[in-house]
């Protein structure tokens, strides 16, 4: 039995991303001996944490490096509108209104902001940007962390979380494949994430199409403590065949391609599946609106593969991909390095050509450029794909997470059967759908992740004196 | 098509290139320093701005720890690495003449060699040519084979840099410069503010992902040691020269009062930047130069503590030995520094003031 098994935690801690890591510093700051059980090894700590890039966060004013003022309201109804009212106000209004603290707290916790970046100027008032992204913030909480004394273990993975009578006792855990073994608590808080990384379990959501998806985060998000404890009748919420996907380089590596594979060239361009054929109204809307839509949609073509087909015209209208788009002097060539049907292409891009209109073309706003007398209409941005070179991209579904989490309430506590468990709390994605129960709202999920770790952490603090008190009488 | 396939077969630019074009779909980095906003400013790469991006960047390291694509990522970015390795290629590329490319930069027992042939050239010049008579120093060289000595090792090392640095403008296509472009580079150079990780207030090295001042400073007391020693030579030249003041000078003259402490921020800063080496990553930075590297901030630092040692030894029978050692040092330094570490002043000052001019723009 190795050390950390000997002794009795305050704080079990499962999981290593900004949720886990909030919990444990709010835990150790109260004095508990706090343990951090992370799946990944040290290189990849911190899943889908160490991906992102900002937090969304309530100001009233100016506040570090957010301008100007984003009041509760506004926050609210942005929320509202991307979710179409899918939403617990309470605990999305908790969320909400904590925010604002948060960001002087993390900056004590070793976090530095940076004015938003280039290429991302119209979130400079809501979202603060992580200096060096999330991985730089998911270092500076495991310097934090370590320094308040906390025990992290890598490369281990929670197998079973061991509830009796409504309360937790210890977790199963394999440690870099070794033989399982128990580590017992007095609190537990459970963040590790959602399920995207078990591919088996999003084809039986979503169907054998799942098994084409990209993903575009951790691989260590594989939800087998999610499932645990649902499968110990934990209470759920969230939509479980559902996945928030959207539109990435087709070409991205399976899992953890990260920021770098998104794609911003649809409005732009031409968009047809594998045969040649165009599905969907390409300029309906500005790309960050758009995006999570097309996931879907190229998730519903065959094969689950689109292709984005832009002129020479439109090359430099979108940020720079990570991989060089492919290129040709003819339609034709195009086709054939990109493996579609040539004829097919030009009959649908001739097509195209001949229902675009003359008028002002303006890349940043919604211009009215629409096609005339084709199916399906491009209703901005029409432009005929005509100028050599032409260029074309693959694009695949990108799955970002999963809606399907455990229920908690405004203390994070966890609930099985519609009561509360003692001594578990839940934070970050493995809970998120107790707020988002669809669409995606940017920089909210590092927002869900630092409000609920930090109550969870606290509340779990609390609870281990409590779970001490009572064992000592 | 994955990114890597090919990866082991790229030249050094072309592997700074392609993890930069990774970089620009990213900017995750962008509030480090001056490389990443530079960057943003371009789609495509051409040789010379991956010379010019190179030469921006001083190695903070803070763009490989927040990197979320490192190894054992199929991207495997470590961007200070290949900037590091493209920069020590130009300077390479441009060193005059190119027979001693790569030389001293990359060879510590270049460095000491060059280091034995000063002392013995000197140890040779004070038996063989010893004066008749002199005061303080010139009791034991005289001035003329003084100067004889090191206007030629002053001049040919700056004429060799100066060539370097002209190679270097027209590779990344340098417009004419402007008061306003040298304002904007000797400022950043005069607070390494690519040192100083940006909002992050640290660079990375001896304590890896968190954030420190310690390398910052440390070259700092260098830079300006340095800086102060050169400033106190000058002002004996001119009180030999214009004034008719020739050496010993006393402590409170300006060769002294601008000497000694450079000569303490020179040995203290150099020691310590060694230290600092012996704790930092190796493969975060060009791993076949650190040997040199060592050798250059070694020599740097007792070239400062021989100074002082000498300055301390003033009337005594020590000055014999200590006078040549000192001047056997500063001789190999000269000769070699288009050669060494060295020549990273002179080219990241260029590429400040480039910078300065592009962000102009
Ligand atoms: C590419 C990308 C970019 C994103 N950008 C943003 C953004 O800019 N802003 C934003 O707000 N949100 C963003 N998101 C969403 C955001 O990443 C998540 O909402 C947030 O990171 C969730 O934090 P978490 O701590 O709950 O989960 P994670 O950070 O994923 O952490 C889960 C942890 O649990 C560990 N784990 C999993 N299973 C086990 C097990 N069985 N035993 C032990 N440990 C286990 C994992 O290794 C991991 O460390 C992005 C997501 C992706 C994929
Ligand atoms: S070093 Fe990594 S995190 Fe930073 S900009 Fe480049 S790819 Fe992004
Ligand atoms: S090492 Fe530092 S200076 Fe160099 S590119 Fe990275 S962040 Fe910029």
């Amino acid at each position: 039995m190795s050390a950390i098994a000997e002794k009795v935690w305050d704080v079990v801690v499962v999981g290593g991303g900004n949720a886990a890591l909030c919990a444990a510093i709010e835990a150790a700051e109260s004095g508990r001996s706090v343990i951090i059980l992370e799946g990944a090894p040290k290189t990849y700590r911190g899943g889908n944490s160490r991906h992102t890039r900002n937090f969304r966060c309530m100001h009233r004013g100016p506040l570090s490096v957010l301008t100007d003022s984003y009041e509760e309201d506004e926050y609210f109804d942005d929320l509202i509108r991307v979710t179409k009212g899918n939403t617990d106000e309470e605990l999305a209004r908790l969320a909400i209104r904590t925010s604002e603290k948060c960001l002087p707290w993390m900056e004590a916790h070793g976090v530095r902001f940076q004015p938003s970046l280039s290429g991302t100027l119209s979130l400079g008032r809501t979202n603060a940007f992580f200096l060096g992204g999330g991985k730089a913030l998911v270092n500076a909480y495991y310097n934090t962390a370590a320094d308040l004394g906390v025990e992290v273990v890598y490369e281990a993975q929670v197998t079973h979380v061991e509830i009796e009578d409504g309360r937790f006792n210890a977790v199963e855990v394999e440690i870099a494949g070794g033989a399982k073994q128990r580590i017992e608590g007095r609190t537990v808080v459970l963040a590790s994430g959602g399920f995207q990384g078990d591919i088996d379990w999003l084809a039986r959501a979503w169907g054998p199409a799942a098994r084409n998806f990209l993903i575009r985060g951790t691989p260590y998000n594989r939800g087998v403590v999610l499932k645990d404890m649902l499968d110990q009748g934990a209470d759920s919420v969230g939509d479980p065949t559902q996945c928030h996907a959207v539109a990435i380089d087709g070409r991205a590596p399976k899992f953890d391609g990260g920021i770098v594979t998104r794609l911003d060239c649809v409005p732009f361009s031409v968009v047809v599946n594998k045969n040649g054929e165009r599905f969907y109204d390409e300029g309906e809307d500005v790309w960050p609106k758009r995006y999570a839509i097309w996931g879907r949609l190229v998730a519903a073509q065959p094969d689950q593969v689109a292709y984005s087909i832009i002129d020479s015209k439109s090359a430099n209208l979108f940020m720079p991909s990570v991989f060089p788009a492919v290129q040709a002097d003819t339609l034709e060539g195009l086709a054939e390095k990109m493996g579609l049907p040539a004829g097919k292409l030009r009959q649908t891009v001739d097509a195209f050509n001949a229902a675009c209109r003359d008028g002002t073309f303006h890349p940043t706003e919604l211009d009215g450029l629409a096609t005339e007398g084709v199916e399906p209409q491009k209703t901005n941005w029409a432009r005929p794909i005509t100028d050599p070179p032409f260029y074309g991209y693959s694009l695949r579904p990108g799955v970002t997470f999963t809606y399907l989490g455990l229920k908690v309430d405004e203390t994070a506590r966890v609930t099985m059967g519609g009561r509360k468990l003692e001594n578990v709390w839940a934070a970050g994605e493995i809970m998120a759908g107790s707020i988002l129960g669809e669409g995606y709202l940017a920089g909210f999920g590092m927002t869900i992740g630092t409000v609920f770790g930090r109550i969870a952490g606290q509340q779990a603090a609390k609870g281990a004196v409590r779970g001490e008190n009572s064992h000592a009488a | 098509m994955p990114l890597d396939q090919t990866r082991t077969e790229l030249s050094t630019t072309e592997e700074a290139r392609r993890q930069i074009e990774i970089c620009n779909a990213c900017r995750y980095c962008e509030g480090y320093c001056s490389v990443f906003p530079a960057i943003t400013l371009q789609r495509s790469f051409s040789d010379g701005d991956i010379t010019q991006l190179a030469n921006l960047c001083h190695n903070c390291r803070g763009c490989y720890y927040a990197c979320q694509y490192t190894d054992p990522h199929e991207f495997q970015i470590n961007l200070p690495k290949a900037l590091a390795e493209a920069r020590t290629e130009s300077w390479e590329r441009f060193a005059w003449p190119g027979i001693f490319s790569g030389l001293f930069q990359r060879s510590g027992v270049a460095v000491v060699a060059a280091l034995i042939a000063g002392f013995a050239l000197l140890f040779w010049a004070g038996q063989a040519l010893r004066p008749e008579s002199g005061e303080g120093f010139y009791a034991f060289l005289s001035h003329s084979v003084m100067v004889a000595i090191f206007m030629p090792a002053f001049l040919l090392p700056l004429l060799a840099i100066a060539l370097g640095l002209r190679g270097y403008w027209s590779e990344v296509g340098g417009a004419s410069v402007r008061l306003s472009h040298l304002k904007r580079a000797f400022a950043e150079a005069a607070r390494l503010k690519d040192l100083s990780g940006g909002v992050a207030g640290g660079c990375n090295f001896e304590k890896e992902d968190r954030y420190t001042n310690v390398r910052r400073w440390h070259h700092q007391a260098v830079m300006y040691g340095f800086l102060l020693c050169f400033a106190s030579t000058g002002s004996a030249t001119l009180l030999h020269y214009v004034f008719d003041m020739p050496a010993p000078y006393g402590l409170f003259s300006l060769p002294k009062l601008l000497g000694i402490p450079g000569g303490l921020l020179l040995t203290l800063g150099g020691l310590g930047m060694a230290v600092l080496k012996t704790r930092g990553e190796k493969e975060l930075g060009a791993p076949a130069l650190w040997g040199g590297e060592m050798a250059f901030v070694l020599l740097l630092s007792f070239t400062g503590a021989s100074g002082l040692a000498l300055y301390a030894a003033t009337g005594t029978a020590l000055v014999g030995i200590l006078l040549p050692v000192h001047l056997g040092a500063v001789l190999a330094f000269f000769l070699t520094a288009p050669y060494t570490k060295m020549v990273h002043g002179f080219f990241r000052l260029a590429a400040l003031v480039r910078n300065a001019q592009m962000q102009e723009k």
